[in-house]
């Protein structure tokens, strides 16, 4: 798979991907017609419920940061041509870190210090769940999608064990851990903004989404900028190419598999620091598998993974609102649009190709040769 | 001595129960595999043609009718799944998921849309059910101590899908290994040049084995919700599509052994569920998560080239293009 060299950029990299979402969106208005819903109204009910509403774009961009996680997460395997299926597991798991340090730490340790090891914890337990797989992968050969997949469902026993059996709050019915101390966690925007003075709507944004947008520039910085980044872009070529050029594979494999763990582990920050302040099952909510949509739909690129991240944001937002005002649609429509999303930009980005290219050439003549 | 005896029969009883929709699936994976397309898909094909076998079913009172549609629907996904990856040369790791998603997300929309319960379906009747068949002569066998309580209790007494899962597996085995469809089928997951070259269709060998893979996931999502079960519930496939991907690598693409690692992989949730609460010797306690995991760990193992070597199908994955 790679884009067509006969039509201009803007057209490959801008053009196709929207109309590709386009009929993502219209397929999906197909299904809200054929439940008996007006599509338009379904929209500008997600539309409302996404931005309008006092503190909905508080919430908006607290789902976009998640997903910029492990957007990038997945974008940064894709890089090397590795599909890591597994920011589920290893968000879940980063999540683990998290607990830990907190629960340990937290009632010994000033807070700033426990949140900045419980950061720590997060990108490496999540980094551990990726290199395990790519480990298996570089040096024993297994295929790092079958081996992520079941490395997800070996994280859900795993944290449903530790959860239920070992760190849950003594007394507590429900599995999870006991609350961290007060000191410790990421601030929440709108009670910043109250320092300041601003007055901001309620709303879980935390300072997670500062870090996710300093991570998004030390992502491009890491694959455009830097030796490495040119390995791992190299090796997502052509393997055969990074062996002769020198590049060792098979722990460019491993470290991009650490760091791609790592990123998919700080969707635990955002949801453990910044909202929850304690570990509890299932936080992770599917994110893991959203980010693929994500990394899809934004071509692997920082800013893409922007302004996907925000759409989905949106979509998760602005979903919930769909259970208040419609009878007979919920927020789980925002799966049907999510499937669909990844099939037309995903398993379908290159239909249109030989449509646009026709019509270009019919009207242009042949890019390249002009 | 009685007790465990009787342990052991509910045990394997149970075994085959959880088995059935993995045999199917597996097979599924196989056919689709073998032909050279990955299918991650297994799992939504699955989750589909539940709900729809229990919606049809629900709507005429046939079981028979949500049957078909359960594997019309399937084969539907399949088909969309080839449009992605076999016509567009689209990813097919990238179309399956996109397949599992959907499938959550339609399941529940249209689940609620039709019946507002929440995603679920009405509960179905006995009679819009596939049934357990005793067998003849069970009276006379039950007295035939050992085997007749086997066949009485393990082999007698399961609905109608169960049985057919068994003959799928048999059938993969003949179709794959002794047809000459099966062996261009799988001269199409190795080397489709050589299949193309001999003036044959990849795309057509293709299609049809993912359609086949479509039959067979129908039938794996018409015994959850028509079947073993009375009805739709969300989520109903609760990731037995990813258990039966895995029994097939376990199995290494082939028909017997696949079957066996399923069995094996459902022997141990039954005795997951059996173990809950119960303290071994020397054990302890066995965490019932540990038994939920160990199909997922012990495919990680075997794909690793601990115990033995689990080699894919050539093209796996691979969109084929024709030269020129």
């Amino acid at each position: 798979m790679s884009d067509s060299n006969i039509i201009p950029k803007w057209l490959s990299v801008g053009v196709i991907p929207l109309m590709n979402l386009f009929l993502a969106f219209c397929v999906s208005g197909l299904f809200i017609f054929f439940i008996g819903e007006n599509p338009f109204k379904a929209i500008f009910v997600m539309i409302k419920g996404a931005f309008y509403y006092p503190g909905a774009i508080g919430y908006t961009l607290y789902y976009t940061t998640n997903f910029i996680f492990t957007g990038l997460a997945v974008a940064l395997a894709f890089h090397a041509r590795l599909f890591n299926i597994g920011g589920e597991g290893q968000a879940y798991v980063g999540g683990l870190g998290v607990g830990l340090v907190c629960l340990i730490f937290d009632q010994h340790v000033v807070g700033f210090l426990v949140t900045i090891l419980a950061i720590l914890g997060s990108v490496i337990f999540g980094a551990i769940w990726g290199i395990i797989p790519g480990y298996l992968q570089a040096k024993r050969g297994s295929h790092i999608v079958i081996t992520t997949i079941m490395f997800n469902f070996i994280a859900a026993a795993l944290m449903v064990y530790l959860l239920v059996n070992v760190i849950i709050e003594p007394g507590q019915m429900s599995p999870e851990t006991r609350d961290f101390a007060s000191g410790v966690g990421l601030e929440q925007i709108h009670i910043l903004a109250k320092y300041l003075g601003l007055e901001m709507a309620m709303s879980p944004l935390n300072l997670s989404f500062i870090v996710a947008l300093f991570v998004s520039v030390g992502f491009w910085f890491l694959v455009w900028r830097t030796k490495f980044g040119y390995e791992v872009r190299s090796l997502g070529h052509s393997e055969t190419a990074a062996i002769y050029a020198g590049i060792k594979v098979s722990s460019t494999i491993i470290i991009v598999m650490a760091i791609s763990g790592g990123l998919a582990g700080l969707v635990a920050i955002n949801e453990l620091l910044g909202v929850h302040n304690k570990l509890l099952l299932g936080f992770t909510a599917g994110y893991g598998f959203t980010g693929i949509a994500v990394a899809l739909m934004g071509r692997n690129h920082p800013f893409g993974i922007f302004l996907a991240s925000l759409l989905f944001g949106a979509l998760y937002q602005g979903g919930t609102e769909l259970d208040f005002e419609f009878s007979s649609i919920t927020r789980e429509m925002v799966l049907l649009i999510q499937g669909l999303i990844i099939l037309f930009s995903g398993a379908l980005a290159y239909m249109l190709n030989p449509l646009v290219e026709r019509i270009y050439i019919k009207y242009y003549g042949n890019y390249n040769n002009a | 001595m009685l007790e465990s005896f009787q342990i052991i029969i509910s045990l394997l009883d149970s075994t085959i129960r959880i088995a059935t929709p993995l045999i199917f699936c597996a097979m599924a994976g196989i056919f689709s595999e073998r032909s050279g397309i990955i299918d991650i898909g297994l799992e939504g094909k699955m989750l589909l043609s539940a709900f729809v076998a229990a919606t049809a079913t629900f709507l005429t009172g046939s079981p028979i009718f949500g049957l078909f549609a359960a594997i019309l629907v399937s084969c539907s996904a399949s088909l969309i799944h080839g449009f992605a990856c076999i016509t567009n040369k689209g990813d097919q790791v990238i179309s399956g998921l996109a397949i599992n998603i959907l499938a959550s997300g339609l399941t529940i929309t249209l689940g609620i849309a039709l019946f507002s319960r929440g995603g679920q379906t009405p509960p179905l009747a006995s009679e819009q059910r596939f049934m357990p068949i005793d067998f003849l002569f069970l009276d006379q066998l039950s007295f035939v101590p050992v085997f007749g309580e086997l066949f009485v209790e393990v082999i007698s007494g399961h609905n109608i899908l169960v049985y057919l899962s068994v003959l799928a597996v048999f059938f993969t085995y003949y179709v794959i290994f002794k047809t000459r469809f099966g062996l261009r089928l799988r001269a199409v997951g190795e080397k489709p040049e050589a299949v193309d070259t001999a003036g044959i269709s990849v795309t057509k060998m293709r299609y049809q084995s993912i359609l086949i893979a479509g039959m067979l996931c129908g039938l794996a999502g018409a015994y959850l919700s028509i079947a073993h079960g009375a009805g739709f519930g969300r989520e109903m496939s609760a990731g037995k599509g990813y258990i039966a991907l895995a029994a097939m690598i376990f199995g290494k693409w082939n028909p017997i052994p696949t079957l066996l690692a399923c069995l094996l992989f459902g022997f141990l949730e039954a005795l997951g569920v059996r173990l809950e609460g119960v303290e071994l010797i020397w054990i302890g306690e066995v965490p019932v998560q540990v038994m939920q995991a160990l199909p997922y760990v012990l495919t990680v193992v075997l794909l690793a080239g601990f115990i033995g070597k689990a080699r894919a199908p050539g093209a796996i994955g691979v969109p084929y293009s024709k030269e020129g």
